[in-house]
């Protein structure tokens, strides 16, 4: 094992004295199968079927990826639409699984959901720290831990009481994003929205990403702000249609990104 | 190096979708105890008599049928008794597996973001279906008091018709949900199955109507085997024959295995199918 890291030099990673590797993809593909008209009804299927009529569509949306990521990178990913950023997240996060290859992640991985996703409007404040907690896999006692920061850290005071279809679209936002990273995550993965309400909590949240990078987590990032992900990753890869283009430093990758479009 | 040797999630050692499944839903109790608390609390949070509801949509139904049918049908004992069991146990079956198509459904937008073992869905809303079961118990034994009917001990064995009817009610929701994932239209028809369903079972009318020659049809239906157990033990008060519980447990175990393998083996799909 150890040889098959050394045969990979990775510059970026030396800072952290030895290689520990948080995810590796081993020749990683996915295929998405979809029929190329939309049927929408049984019986236009079971005809369709009997006279062989449906045909399907298949893409590659990943195809043939290898990567390893190592603790305490923060690594990025850029690219065009559909190029299989989201994909790779997606196989990552184990919300797809590969078509392909092999997925091991050598941590616990949150994910920063969509905002409002998995809130119940008429539960309250309170309530809905404890579902969402429970939809991102913490027990009972993991959110009684970190309960009364959570409520301190999103600035809803005696708020937290009442049911969340009363909050504004602010404090929705910034009660999901208090939750989901309530707890020192070991890979957080971040696509697109780290753009949560007004300045003075935008600040805040980058100090939190700021404390989780200091503290070792890894971190992975998706964004088409491409000054940020120079900003905050310490490697970047560029995906395109499925493959890895360009692996390594940022402002390296990130211009030749650039040069091709 | 040699502290994280052992991955936390290793997409290879997925190959058995049935068994890791069950794995996982363990992992996540407490998701399963948040969402079935969250569909009790939120489902008459705005109304004022609240979860009283539960136990008075199944005794106005009662109340109604009984005064409509009971002079049609001559059923021995206590009508109401056996016309409220029989509308319990079908209601359990018609909302379980209704709440588990649009439990998924609701649960597909988390599903496109972060993981959650899928079958949690339709396991919360059968866990769901079992609370609202367990508070219409009390109508039930209201309406046997008022009615003057005998309280039999074979009430005891209650419990395990309700644990049939859940495995029941799971296997067929965990294979409605796939279906609708596929095609939105299976809802829809579904409600119309439904309704033929519930004329086909002996619910409002007793089961001495059949004709001779029909009651082996009838005992094609797997409800009518899940009714009978359900009413053998409130309304006749003995305990079921060989005869009558293998049929019923024969379904639900059937089932249950039936639907879970099936949902299992399409789930990895789901994420991008709806």
């Amino acid at each position: 094992m150890l040889t098959e890291f050394k045969l990979k030099p990775d510059s970026e990673n030396e800072q952290f004295g030895s290689m520990q590797p948080m995810i590796i993809l081993d020749n990683v593909a996915v295929k998405y199968r979809v029929p190329t008209e939309r049927i929408g009804t049984f019986k236009e299927f079971a005809i369709r079927t009997l006279q062989r009529r449906v045909s399907y569509k298949s893409f590659w949306a990943l195809n043939d990826v290898n990567l390893e990521i190592q603790k305490g990178e923060v690594f990025g990913l850029v690219g065009n639409n559909g190029a299989g950023k989201s994909t790779m997240l997606k196989v990552i996060s184990r919300v797809l699984r590969p078509t392909k290859g092999r997925v091991r992640a050598f941590g616990k991985i949150a994910p920063l959901l969509e905002l409002g996703a998995g809130f119940h409007p008429e539960l309250t404040g309170r309530e809905n720290i404890y579902l969402n907690g429970s939809l991102l896999g913490y027990s009972k006692e993991e959110m009684d831990r970190v309960f009364d920061e959570i409520v301190d850290f999103s600035e809803l005071g005696t708020f937290i009481e009442a049911p969340i279809r009363s909050y504004s679209s602010g404090m929705h936002a910034r009660l999901g994003f208090s939750v989901a990273t309530a707890h020192l995550p070991e890979i957080l993965i971040l696509d697109e929205i780290l753009s949560v309400g007004d300045e003075a909590f935008q600040h805040k949240c980058n100090d939190r990403m700021k404390r989780f990078r200091e503290n070792g987590a890894t971190i992975i990032m998706v964004s088409h702000g491409l000054s940020m992900v120079e900003e905050m990753c310490s490697r970047v890869a560029w995906l395109d249609h499925g493959v890895i283009q360009k692996i390594g430093d940022p402002l390296e990758v990130i211009s030749a990104y650039r040069g091709a479009n | 190096m040699a502290s994280n040797t052992k991955p936390v999630y290793d997409s290879a050692s997925y190959r058995v979708p049935a068994a890791s499944e069950l794995k996982e839903l363990g992992k996540y109790r407490y998701l399963l105890r948040q969402l079935i608390r969250r569909d009790i609390l939120t489902r008459y949070k705005r109304s004022v008599l609240g979860v009283a509801w539960t136990m008075l949509n199944p005794l106005g139904t009662m109340l109604i049928l009984s005064l409509v049918f009971s002079n049609l049908f001559n059923a021995e004992g206590s009508y109401p008794v056996y016309i409220l069991s029989g509308i319990l146990a079908w209601n359990f079956f018609a909302q379980g597996t209704n709440a588990a198509m649009s439990g998924l459904m609701w649960g597909s937008g988390l599903m496109k973001q972060i993981y959650v073992p899928r079958t949690i869905f339709g396991v919360s809303a059968i866990g769901t279906a079992l609370v609202n079961q367990l508070l219409s118990l009390v109508p039930l034994f209201i309406v046997i008091l008022t009615t003057r009917s005998p309280l039999f001990v074979t009430l005891f064995f209650l419990p395990v018709p309700i644990i049939l009817l859940a495995f029941f009610t799971l296997g067929i929701g965990l294979i409605l949900s796939t279906l609708s994932t596929y095609f939105p239209d299976v809802s829809e028809m579904y409600q119309i199955l439904l309704t033929a369903w519930m004329y086909l079972t002996p619910i409002i009318y007793p089961e001495t109507i059949i004709p001779e020659n029909l009651i082996r049809v009838f005992r094609f239906n797997p409800m009518y085997h899940m009714v009978k157990m359900f009413r053998l033990s409130v309304y006749e008060g003995r305990l079921p024959l060989m005869t009558e519980f293998l049929p019923a447990l024969g379904w639900a175990v059937g089932m249950l295995v039936l639907g879970w393998i099936f949902f299992t083996s399409k789930s990895d799909e789901y994420a991008y199918r709806i």
